[in-house]
């Protein structure tokens, strides 16, 4: 059974059609690149498939249930989605990495924020930051922590290393590739042709709302 | 009362002169709200008429069914004014009204059981159409002030939804924003009373001839209660409808 079975789905926003019978699976442990040009419906892909809007044809099913049929919370932390503007709320760093601790009603682990900060290159010291003083690029890498301090199934992420120099972009890349090693499966929206074969399986690519192809590389 | 003013028809004919200098002006500087002032004198003078005559009848009666009858009557046309400012958001109309029954019956019945009022017509009445009049305008406020922010605030409210959280926790920025914006005007006017307003119903005692320090203490009274009402009226408004802004699949719906 596929892990996500889109059948036939489109979205219509204000007449506006952006997304147009899209049929496609996603298998677990699938990494998929997802590329197109700018305003092709990339992010409105992984927005249907976060759960944060619905599709207003058609059907996706996860594990082989209609989404329509999950408790929306527990289906957005099994698919967690990392948007494409970084957003840091509240006043600083800290407040961001306890939210996800507090939605599921836990203590605060910092042995497990080190872990990540270490992993994606930041210093501890960010714990107490001020959001407003952060880089795009930290807050990038921030708000990728923030996803992943608990580990989903599904990992949804749209351009996260936009504002990320090589070097670091090469870190977030090994560790994601090493979540994706580790069975959770991956949906990436890129704009990088290099990156986006560099480790994926699959690459979808999108044009005006329509898939134009499903590429298996591996 | 010692020493009450009465005004006679003459002076008041003359009084209304004044609302020629408001004519005057906006038609030498073209502000083209000659008949909106013509007709919000109208609607005020034929408005207040009608109710000096209902009050004096009401208060004449002395039943404390029709009182209350009144009080909703008031409620309800608050509560219809209010939900204007929230065209969009689901069931606001019901929402503004029990939100302004509670924060009247609250304050009302905290006033009247430690005696400060008496639940007869002519207490009861004024009283409560400050109240209410206040809730209504803090409920405007609240509802301006969220519809903007869950529009303004999206990313904000779809970054929590997408870490899992429920709709609540998502909004409770937006929430505790807009309890405080429609209790900032009630906030600001119990700051400035007597320095730079002397409140509409103080002035009114002391022209009636009541002695200011007896005044105060009424006005002592209002003050507390219109900070009550209107951080009850707000605080019931944003929370029975922040989840209107949400499908049932928890999912943020935004209003045109
Ligand atoms: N909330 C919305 N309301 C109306 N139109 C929208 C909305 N969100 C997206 N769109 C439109 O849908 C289309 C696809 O947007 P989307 O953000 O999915 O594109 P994208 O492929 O992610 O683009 P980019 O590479 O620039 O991020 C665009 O034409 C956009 O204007
Ligand atoms: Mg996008």
């Amino acid at each position: 059974m596929p892990l996500l079975d889109f059948q036939d789905v489109s979205f219509i926003n204000d007449g506006k059609t952006i997304l147009k019978n899209l049929s496609f699976v996603v298998e677990a442990g699938d990494y998929i690149s997802i590329i197109g040009p700018s305003g092709s419906g990339k992010s409105t892909l992984l927005r249907l498939c976060s759960h944060l809007i619905s599709p207003t044809g058609g059907n996706i099913f996860y594990k082989g249930v209609n989404m329509n049929k999950y408790v929306p919370t527990e289906l957005r932390k099994s698919i967690a989605y990392c948007s494409q503007l970084p957003y840091l709320f509240g006043n600083n760093v800290k407040e961001n990495l306890d939210f996800p601790f507090s939605v599921r009603k836990m203590p605060f682990n910092e042995g497990r924020v080190k872990e990540l900060f270490s992993l994606f290159n930041i210093p501890f010291t960010f714990l107490n930051a001020d959001v407003q003083n952060l880089s795009g690029g930290e807050k990038q890498r921030i708000s990728l922590v923030r996803t992943l301090l608990f580990l989903p199934e599904v990992l949804l992420l749209d351009e996260v290393t936009s504002a990320l120099d090589a070097e670091n972009t090469r870190m977030v890349l090994n560790a994601i590739f090493t979540l994706n090693r580790n069975g959770i499966t991956i949906l990436w929206i890129t704009h990088n042709p290099e990156q986006s074969k560099k480790y994926a399986n699959k690459i979808l690519t999108l044009e005006a709302g329509e898939m134009k192809s499903l590429e298996v590389l591996k | 009362m010692t020493g009450s003013v009465t005004i006679d028809s003459t002076s008041l004919l003359i009084a209304s002169s004044l609302v020629l200098v408001s004519l005057y002006l906006s038609y030498s500087q073209k502000l083209g709200i000659e008949k909106e002032t013509v007709v919000s004198v109208v609607r005020a003078v034929v408005q207040l008429v009608i109710v000096g005559y209902i009050l004096e009848y009401i208060f004449g009666l002395e039943s404390p069914l029709f009182t209350t009858l009144l009080l909703l009557f008031m409620a309800f046309n608050a509560a219809y004014n209010a939900s204007k400012r929230g065209k969009g958001i689901k069931k606001i109309l019901r929402i503004s009204f029990c939100a302004i029954t509670t924060g009247t019956v609250l304050t009302l019945s905290v006033l009247v059981f430690s005696g400060t009022i008496a639940y007869e017509p002519y207490q009861i009445i004024p009283v409560s159409g400050m109240i209410i009049s206040n809730s209504m305008v803090a409920l405007g406020v609240c509802y301006k002030q969220m519809i903007s922010d869950f529009k303004n605030r999206r990313e904000e409210v779809e970054t929590k939804l997408s870490l899992g959280a429920d709709i609540l926790p998502s909004s409770i920025g937006i929430i505790r924003d807009a309890i405080k914006t429609g209790m900032i005007p009630t906030i600001d006017s119990a700051k400035t009373l007597g320095i730079v307003s002397i409140p509409g119903m103080m002035t009114g005692l002391i022209l009636a001839g009541i002695s200011p320090m007896e005044a105060i203490k009424y006005q002592i009274m209002v003050t507390f209660m219109l900070l009550s009402t209107t951080s009850i009226s707000s605080y019931v408004a944003c929370y029975l409808s922040y989840r209107n802004f949400f499908n049932s699949r928890k999912q943020l719906i935004i209003f045109k």
